[in-house]
């Protein structure tokens, strides 16, 4: 349980930051909030040669309002109250981690992460938000729904930085919920589900029984139904792929019925 | 090996370390401070909760050499030389504690959140513990203490 040795730098520019991940040539992690990389680290699970500690590049610890939409920076942590102007991270934050955890994880770390059991996937995905990657060879934005590509795996390119994500925010006469069934509070959800609704469209996103966070077409009529009915959960000792089926059935009836009290 | 300058319960300390060194035993191995504890090094249990200029953080789950430059608190600086805190007679008075593995961690985590200026209720009490693991008090004991600080 002590991480195997590594290198370690300590950039204070994001230009020092791209070319110390540029020259590891792969072999190097972005070290942020660490809640999750560092666990696996201890576990050795990972051994990268370089760690990039990005925790003092200036410019990255911003959480801007902009045209229409929150824009939050790499090493903003998830307690950070600020979030909270944006309803979705308000209601998704509560879910991730605990307390203590929350005081030194990042939004972009959890997204770069990229656990098909995160809620700030999920929660990425439902506003049809974006990340945006930066590398020696230059910006990009990342539409969400082509940055997860399978359980802990993105778009991001080895030597490129996830240096902000950008949330929209909701129409005033738009209704959304999030809620999911986990074992514990702040463990990893069995099941979660996020809805959105205006007028007549409807967008839901279900995450932890898919390998990344998915948007199905529902029929308004029988949301959770035609729900389940699409989806193929691998099951666990925790629970079994019926189980699964059952919860996605019952979340995604429960979100879409309070997104609908909500746009009322 | 990297330099690192930190405060830990007030006093300061310049140590050389292996970027790999986590804080957690930095501070025990290093500088003696063995009221810290370790349980499962992967950020689950809580009982390496220390604060970090002021916020309560895992320290299993930070390096040492992130810290240079930091203001650290651990359980042994609460009280100090002095008398124990109104947390810490309230835990003695509750009974909030049995082997005691888990305090040093709780202890923490609960005056970060009696420090952050709204008066928690029950219900925030008991969502903080849930990331702090007791195996033998029960919590009903930790959720009283906390709460009797709290006003709750």
């Amino acid at each position: 349980m002590k991480p195997a040795p590594f290198d370690y730098v300590r950039p204070e520019s994001l230009d020092d930051a791209l070319a110390a991940l540029a020259e590891a040539g792969g072999e190097a992690k972005v070290l942020a909030g660490g809640q999750s990389l560092v666990p696996a680290l201890n576990m050795r699970l990972l051994r990268p040669a370089l760690l990039v500690d990005v925790n003092r590049v200036v410019g990255l610890d911003d959480v801007m309002s902009e045209d229409g939409a929150l824009r939050i920076g790499a090493t903003v942590r998830q307690a950070d109250t600020l979030l909270h102007a944006h309803p979705m991270l308000a209601a998704v934050l509560p879910h991730v981690g605990h307390t203590v955890t929350r005081n030194r994880g990042t939004v972009c770390g959890s997204i770069a992460h990229a656990d098909a059991a995160g809620e700030l996937p999920l929660a990425l995905v439902a506003c049809g938000g974006s990340a945006i990657g930066a590398s020696t060879r230059g910006r990009r934005e990342i539409p969400a729904e082509d940055l997860f590509l399978g359980p802990y795996t993105t778009a991001l390119a080895p030597d490129e930085l996830l240096v902000e994500t950008v949330w929209p925010q909701f129409a005033h006469d738009e209704g959304f919920a999030f809620d999911e069934v986990a074992q514990r509070g702040g463990d990893y959800a069995l099941c979660m589900a996020a809805a959105r609704t205006r007028g007549d469209d409807l967008r839901v996103v279900v995450g932890s029984v898919t390998p990344v966070p998915t948007l199905l077409e529902v029929d308004p009529e029988r949301p959770g139904e035609s729900a389940a009915v699409q989806i193929e959960p691998w099951g666990s000792i925790h629970a079994s792929p019926d189980y699964l089926r059952h919860l996605v059935h019952v979340l995604v009836d429960r979100v879409v019925e309070r997104a609908r009290e909500r746009a009322a | 090996m990297i330099s690192v300058d930190v405060t830990v319960n007030g006093r300061r300390y310049r140590e050389e370390v292996e970027p790999r060194l986590i804080l957690s035993d930095f501070i025990r191995h290093r500088l003696g401070l063995t009221g810290t504890h370790v349980g499962c090094e992967h950020g689950v249990c809580g009982a390496c909760t220390v604060r970090l200029d002021g916020a309560a953080i895992r320290s299993c789950l930070l390096l040492a050499v992130q810290v240079d430059g930091a203001e650290i608190l651990t359980v042994e600086g609460l009280a100090g030389a002095g008398p124990l805190t109104p947390l810490q007679e309230a835990f003695h008075r509750h009974h909030a504690l049995q082997c005691g593995f888990c305090t040093p961690g709780i202890l923490i985590a609960a005056e970060d959140l009696l420090s952050r200026g709204r008066r928690p209720t029950r219900e925030d009490i008991v969502d903080m513990l849930s990331g702090q693991l007791c195996r033998c008090t029960g919590y009903t004991p930790i959720v009283d203490a906390v709460a009797e600080v709290a006003g709750a």
